[in-house]
């Protein structure tokens, strides 16, 4: 056992590492297993000639395509930049249409948490059109707003408004009896209602729509890109190594996009945890 | 706001201690005259509910008057309707007929001149102790200056003995502190009337008789008037000057009105000592449990 030969090492900080290494062990191995196993499988797959597609070492052993894992920072200008560039570019896109999903879907949903007769009206419009994929939305979005950029910003927002709308609402509704008789016993003012009992109490619910939405927002991005000629993003990126068949290119521009996800749901879980935690009653 | 007719023989509000008036807030002014001299009155109160198989009535024809600064309890089996007479003082809900008068004005909605202290506490859990009772305050002395605002907090808050706790959330806080916090809350804002439905039914006996003992303390020097429903007969032999028996719903109306003479302050030893004590207590024994014994008990 690995875990035995670094127990004896006895300096400070070695001590530390071998501390948390004893304690983070079981939840270490099983996942990097896991990953190293499926590669593997992989690599065997595609060297045996079972499947064309090229197996996860071509990312170092193709040429262009090392040449982007190394150098993630070039910018040669144009569309040939460094996956660092073409990811931020994507980001900066999700960014934009996810705040203003936030933003709209807060407080529409508020609204219609609040007044039954706007969610009766509103509803089912709801429920139809967060139905709707994003790659639905593209052709849409190109015809209304003419231009790429303003375009894959909307498709981010139609795609991701939808959870946060619906939690949010919901959230409202949710509100115990017990914090809105408060409320009316006090006649707090509707600004005090807002700040002091509506928002915090919903505020779980919200996180819940927010975390689902940065997902669909990342998945969202990429689907829209790809279908949207001549932008700089991770999205585009793609499609244009599959139209030159560079497809180990493909394979790690997969891999920022997965690894770029995950920090967004992680970073959302951290928020939530620190903004609303879950430990209230 | 609905104001009564004003009758020639219209007299003046009588007994009304100044200094509990003195501390009021900018609350409406109820210097209208009024039909009667009584405090609190519920005068032919009924509450119908409309339910799929008919109507349903919870109240018949309650009447009852209450003086400013008198503890009236409340008793009754489960389902009698104290809850909904309650709600219709507080203002949370409206008799179907008949008229809940305070000081001659009809209540029509909550406010913070009938403050609730909830059954289940009803405490932000986000916010700290001070800060729920601040909310309250804030609430209700918006031009206050902060350092008023929050001098007040913190003195309630010691009141009911909570200084240590103060910056503490109440998921934090055990029940009887809860509890506490939520009478602190109702206090700091100087309600005319107070009102607890059921403060302490969820509390082991020994939190319990501490609360009670507080409760009584508190209400001694500030007298407002307090509606409070409960289960016990202990406490309402020990907490109140009457006892509202109501009989069973449906159709619910006052049974009996017990006054229970123990002179104030009262101390539970003596009190349990008199021999009277026993006498009323069986009294209200039979009344629950002969005389409107629930069907299923």
């Amino acid at each position: 056992m690995t875990v035995n030969t670094v127990r004896n090492a006895g300096a400070n900080p070695l001590g530390l590492l071998s501390n948390f290494w004893r304690k983070q062990a079981p939840n270490i191995i099983p996942p990097v297993l896991g990953v190293l196993g499926f590669l593997t499988i992989w690599q065997i797959c595609s060297s045996s000639g079972l499947t064309r597609l090229p197996g996860p070492l071509s990312v170092v052993t193709d040429e262009r395509t090392r040449t982007l894992l190394m150098y993630p920072f070039y910018d040669l200008g144009g569309l040939d930049k460094g996956l660092f560039w073409q990811t931020l570019a994507s980001l900066g896109r999700v960014a934009q249409g996810y705040s203003l999903a936030a933003l709209v879907g807060i407080s529409v949903g508020i609204l219609v948490g609040t007044q039954p007769l706007v969610n009766k009206a509103l509803d089912p419009l709801f429920q139809f059109l967060r139905m709707v994929a994003p790659l639905a939305w593209v052709p849409i979005a190109l015809v209304a707003l003419q231009q790429n950029q303003p375009a894959a910003i909307f498709v981010i927002f139609v795609t991701s408004v939808w959870p946060i709308l619906i939690n949010t609402a919901e959230g409202v509704r949710q509100i115990p009896d017990d914090y809105n008789n408060v409320a009316k016993v006090l006649q707090l003012s509707r600004k005090e209602y807002y700040l002091n009992i509506l928002l915090p109490a919903a505020l779980p619910y919200i996180f819940t729509g927010l975390r689902i939405a940065i997902g669909l927002a990342w998945l969202a991005i990429i689907a829209a890109e790809i279908v949207m000629s001549g932008i700089v993003g991770i999205g585009f990126f793609i499609w244009d190594a599959y139209q030159q068949n560079y497809v180990s290119e493909i394979i790690l521009a997969v891999a920022y996009i997965g690894a770029v996800g995950l920090l967004l749901d992680r970073a959302m879980a951290y928020l939530q945890k620190v903004i609303a935690p879950t430990e209230q009653k | 706001m609905i104001l009564s007719y004003t009758h020639t023989e219209t007299k003046p509000m009588l007994n009304r201690p100044l200094n509990f008036a003195a501390t009021q807030p900018a609350l409406p002014s109820l210097k209208t005259a009024t039909k009667r001299s009584s405090f609190l009155t519920i005068e032919g109160v009924s509450k119908v509910y409309p339910t799929r198989k008919g109507p349903y009535t919870v109240l018949q024809d309650v009447n009852l008057t209450v003086d400013q600064g008198e503890f009236i309890c409340v008793i009754g089996h489960s389902g009698c309707g104290k809850s909904t007479l309650l709600n219709m003082v507080s203002g949370f809900a409206n008799p179907s007929s008949g008229d809940v008068l305070l000081q001659g004005q009809r209540i029509t909605k909550p406010g913070p001149d009938r403050m609730v202290v909830f059954q289940n506490y009803a405490l932000l859990p986000w916010r700290t102790a001070f800060e729920n009772v601040y909310l309250a305050v804030n609430a209700v002395h918006p031009h206050k200056s902060q350092a008023e605002k929050r001098a007040i907090v913190r003195d309630h808050l010691a009141m009911v003995g909570l200084s240590e706790a103060a910056d503490k959330k109440p998921p934090q806080l055990s029940g009887g502190m809860r509890q506490r916090v939520s009478i602190a809350r109702a206090l700091a804002i100087r309600p005319q009337v107070l009102i607890l439905d059921e403060p302490f039914g969820a509390l082991d006996a020994i939190t319990k008789e501490e609360l009670q003992e507080e409760l009584l303390k508190i209400w001694n020097e500030h007298r407002c008037t307090v509606l409070m429903i409960t289960h016990d007969i202990d406490e309402a032999l020990f907490l109140s000057d009457r006892l509202v028996m109501m009989t069973n719903g449906p159709a619910a109306t006052i049974g009996e009105v017990m006054e229970i003479p123990f002179p104030r302050p009262r101390d539970r030893a003596l009190i349990m000592e008199d021999p009277h004590y026993y006498t009323l207590r069986n009294q209200a024994l039979d009344f629950l449990y002969h005389r409107f014994a629930h069907d299923d008990e």
